[in-house]
């Protein structure tokens, strides 16, 4: 493989294994405040216990998501030379910014927190769990700026071979940030939720101790869950209508429409044959995508050959289409988890109002694997953002094979993705060992006798 | 004073707070293994910059930032161009993260002790790369016209700047061991006492014979003159003192000693290079500046109102955040 591929899988699958913890942390820094805040108020030991017990998970799934941050941060300048010396001017600025605003925030209030229980007044130390909460999804804003920069140009001019930054104000509220930010802040909450729901009901089925922690728990999830997923599914709505205005390839790649339709009909499951651009296969919903796109049933929504057609128009010869296929069931994956979960969780509050969800056993048994229905759909999420924008690193402005470091051999990248993916693949296991764990112990509910003795010495 | 001045100023700052915090927490790591001779030992000293690490760290990410927001082209030349050197970097980093939350939430001593190591690889290679790395920067490197590092990894790594990490990484476990003479009790206390004395006279030899070597590799000491100027003769002062207040007990001040010491290190670097970025040696006129690796005056004027703003902020919550745990660490309060 050439030193492109392997660079683009080497993001690939470090920036994948960053947002594997990303979400939770943002959905979960925010619940395990408002637990601790419920403790602050009323006094309620169960509401301590419950902020420990998240606390806890938060912590470990924290540490894993700074650490793969800092492979983020520097491997646009290993990978990417040519895309940082294009964009730095612009993409510099959000990544320092989110560094200075929001990771000193995080890391130094996140020390407060933890080592912080016996030692500040109540107030201050809720505070700081405060400031964790607000200052991950403020560096959420920053990156997914950065990122919107890429999807959707604004506020440059094309100078001295460079795109270089000539309103500050334009990139920060980049319409494309205008709709990304609030449906991956909800999927945070989405993430989370289900996380905490999913492990609730696995003690509620146990009937651990202290079951009382996981029933208000479970109650807590349950509605944060229909908070969430029906925001990311309204917030995501409007987003698929701004992608058909904005970045009308992706729509297309993402519906595997061919040629333009008016009213366009919306696939459920489509087999093609991606080279020849055909259907082999097709189920269709008429009208669905232009209701998608435009609310209404009618509507003319562009498909692929006529924007090849466009493009080539506009950027000269090439090939503009993106990985069909994968873009295809990213979307579908994507919406399927999503309305799998709206109905979970409706489910649920349903449940929970009739005060029966303990007494729901096959409810119960179902949700600790539907933890991996919102993973499954931030992966699916960023695929289809990413691929989608194919063949661009910046929409229109620069192509990926422009983009990656013409003085690092293939046989440096190889060995550098080799090395991450070895690490990655035996951090994760610890990881997943020490979550389950201490998601599954309940003895950690009461007060830990925890190294009142010395423990023997390690031999080495 | 321009922009691009200020924006050198602001990152070498940067620099000189990650190696002035995180210097003694990868002190703290490689002592780990050597002064903790139990678990709970162990756990002592890992709680001493158990609320800092991460804090420390953040340093260096916003050092990344500003550079990349600042002098894009010189984030560019040399994260691709020092790539494994980087990589090695991260690998062990990424270690040692994840080592200081997971080591303590699993109790066979297997566990614990692969971790611990961790911790140490983790505090040590960071260590000796970044000796490496400066001393790079300071004596030159292989860029072309379109600056791209065209030199290997192998170029990286001469008798030069593995002298100069070495000096790192002996500075660093010496800031490390006086912190932990400041931050724990009894027994522990004395035996970091005793490393830093122990310490003190090699760090010396080291350091003065890394100096040598740099008149001989660099024009650091050409430019600067035969009066070097307040930055190394400051350095050294502090170096020296170092032994004085080790021998006399005043713990405080050897630490803040050594703290000056390299502060002044990483500030005479920086004015040896000033207005260079990165330094070419196949050609001056390749070299990176503050000038021709820039950001537009539009960016650097945004930047520098972002940075005036929030800079002197987060000075003040994590000064308060040391003035919160500013006692001295024992078994009562361990956390990790
Ligand atoms: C939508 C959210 C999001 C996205 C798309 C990214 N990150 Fe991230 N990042 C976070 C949200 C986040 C976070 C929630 O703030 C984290 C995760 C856990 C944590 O500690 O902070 C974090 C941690 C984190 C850290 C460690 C901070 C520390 O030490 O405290 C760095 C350096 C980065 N990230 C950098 C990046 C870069 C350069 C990205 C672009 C490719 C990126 N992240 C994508
Ligand atoms: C954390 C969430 C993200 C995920 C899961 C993600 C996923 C991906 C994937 C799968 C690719 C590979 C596409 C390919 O192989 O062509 C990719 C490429 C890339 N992404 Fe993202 N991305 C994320 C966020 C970001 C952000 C925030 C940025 C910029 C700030 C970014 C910049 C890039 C770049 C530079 C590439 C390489 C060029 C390319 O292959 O298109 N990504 N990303
Ligand atoms: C069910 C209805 C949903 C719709 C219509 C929808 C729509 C979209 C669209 C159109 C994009 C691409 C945006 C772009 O490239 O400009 C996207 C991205 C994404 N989606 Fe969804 N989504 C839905 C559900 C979900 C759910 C349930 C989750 C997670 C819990 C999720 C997580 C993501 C993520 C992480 C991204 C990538 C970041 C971004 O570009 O916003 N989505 N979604």
């Amino acid at each position: 493989m050439a030193n492109l591929d392997l660079a683009r899988l080497q993001f690939a699958i470090t920036t994948i294994y960053h947002f594997f913890f990303v979400p939770l942390t943002l959905g979960l820094s925010i619940l395990v405040a408002l637990m601790q805040t419920q403790y602050y108020r009323t006094g309620d030991e169960t509401y301590k216990r419950m902020t420990k017990f998240w606390g806890k998970l938060f912590l470990i799934n924290f540490a894993m998501g700074v650490v793969t941050g800092i492979v983020q941060e520097f491997q646009f300048g290993m990978n990417w030379s040519e895309y940082s010396r294009f964009v730095g001017d612009i993409f510099g600025a959000p990544l320092a910014v989110e560094a200075l605003m929001a990771f000193f925030i995080e890391s130094t209030f996140l020390g407060v927190w933890l080592f912080g229980w016996d030692r500040l007044p109540k107030r201050a130390h809720l505070a700081s769990i405060w400031l964790v909460a607000i200052a991950s999804n403020l560096s959420a804003l920053w990156i997914l700026i950065a990122n919107s920069f890429m999807q959707e140009p604004v506020g440059y001019a094309l100078r001295n071979g460079r795109a270089e930054m000539t309103d500050f104000l334009a990139l920060v509220s980049n319409p494309h940030v205008l709709v990304q930010y609030p449906h991956v802040f909800f999927s945070g909450i989405t993430t989370a939720a289900f996380f905490v729901l999913g492990i609730s009901a696995w003690h509620l089925l146990r009937k651990s101790s202290n079951i009382e922690v996981f029933r208000r728990s479970a109650n807590w999830a349950t509605v944060y869950a229909v908070i969430g997923v029906v925001m990311v599914i309204m917030v995501g709505h409007t987003q698929a209508q701004h992608m058909v205005q904005a970045q009308p390839m992706k729509m297309a790649a993402a519906e595997a429409l061919w040629d333009s339709e008016d009213p366009a009909s919306m696939s459920l499951f489509t087999v093609g044959d991606e080279p020849g651009r055909r259907d082999v296969f097709s189920i269709r919903i008429p009208g669905l995508l232009s209701f998608l796109a435009y609310n209404r049933f009618e509507g003319e929504v562009k498909g692929i050959n006529d924007l090849q057609a466009e493009y080539e128009e506009t950027y000269g010869p090439g090939d503009y289409v993106p990985p069909i296929a994968l873009n295809y069931w990213s979307f579908r994956l994507m919406v399927g988890a999503g309305f799998l979960m709206l109905f979970l969780a409706l489910y649920g509050l349903y449940t929970a109002i009739q005060k029966k969800t303990e007494n729901a056993p096959r409810f119960l048994r179902l949700l600790p694997f539907a933890i991996f229905l919102p993973y499954l759909a931030n992966i699916t999420g960023w695929l289809l953002t990413e691929l989608g924008r194919q063949p661009w690193i910046v929409f229109g402005l620069q192509r990926v094979e422009d983009a990656v470091s013409p003085n690092v051999s293939a046989e440096t990248v190889l060995l550098s993705l080799v090395g991450f993916t070895l690490l990655y693949g035996v951090l994760m296991v610890a990881d997943i060992y020490l979550l389950a764990k201490f998601a599954r112990d309940d003895s950690s509910l009461s007060p830990e006798p925890d190294s009142a003795q010395p423990a023997p010495a390690a031999s080495f | 004073m321009d922009l691009n001045t200020l924006w050198f100023i602001l990152i070498a700052v940067l620099f000189i707070g990650y190696f002035f915090l995180e210097g003694f927490d990868y002190g703290v790591g490689i002592l780990l293994p050597f002064l903790g001779k139990n678990d709970e030992e162990r756990r002592i000293v890992i709680n001493t910059i158990g609320p800092f690490w991460d804090g420390n760290e953040v340093w260096l990410l916003t050092a990344g930032g500003a550079m990349f927001a600042a002098f894009p082209q010189m984030y560019a030349t040399i994260f691709s161009g020092f790539y494994l050197a980087l990589f090695l970097m991260l690998v062990t980093l990424i270690l040692r993260g994840v080592a200081f939350e997971f080591r303590s939430k699993d109790k066979r001593p297997g566990w614990r002790s692969t971790w611990d190591w961790m911790i140490f690889l983790g505090s040590a290679v960071p260590g000796l790369l970044w000796g490496v790395a400066l001393s790079n920067l300071a004596r030159g490197v292989a860029i072309d016209a379109n600056m791209h590092y065209v030199g290997t990894f192998w170029d990286l790594l001469s008798p030069y700047s593995l002298l100069s990490g070495v000096a790192s990484l002996i500075a660093f476990t010496l800031h490390g061991a006086l912190f932990l003479s400041l931050k724990t009790e009894g027994e522990m206390a004395e035996r970091a006492h005793r490393t830093a004395s122990r310490l003190w006279l090699p760090a010396v030899v080291v350091i003065l014979v890394f100096v040598v070597a740099s008149y001989g590799s660099t024009d650091i000491f050409q430019r600067l003159g035969v009066n070097p100027g307040i930055a190394p003769l400051g350095a050294l002062a502090a170096l020296l003192s170092i032994g004085y207040f080790i021998r006399e007990r005043r713990h405080g001040w050897a630490f803040v000693a050594s703290g000056a010491n390299l502060a002044l290190s990483v500030l005479t670097i920086f004015s040896g290079l000033y207005p260079r970025l990165v330094i070419s040696n196949l050609n001056p006129e390749w070299n990176l500046t503050i000038y021709n690796a820039s950001s537009s005056e539009y960016t650097l004027q945004v930047m520098s109102l972002v940075a005036l703003i929030f800079v002197p902020i987060v000075l003040a919550y994590q000064s308060w955040s040391y003035w919160v745990f500013r006692k001295r660490v024992s078994r009562k309060d361990l956390e990790y």
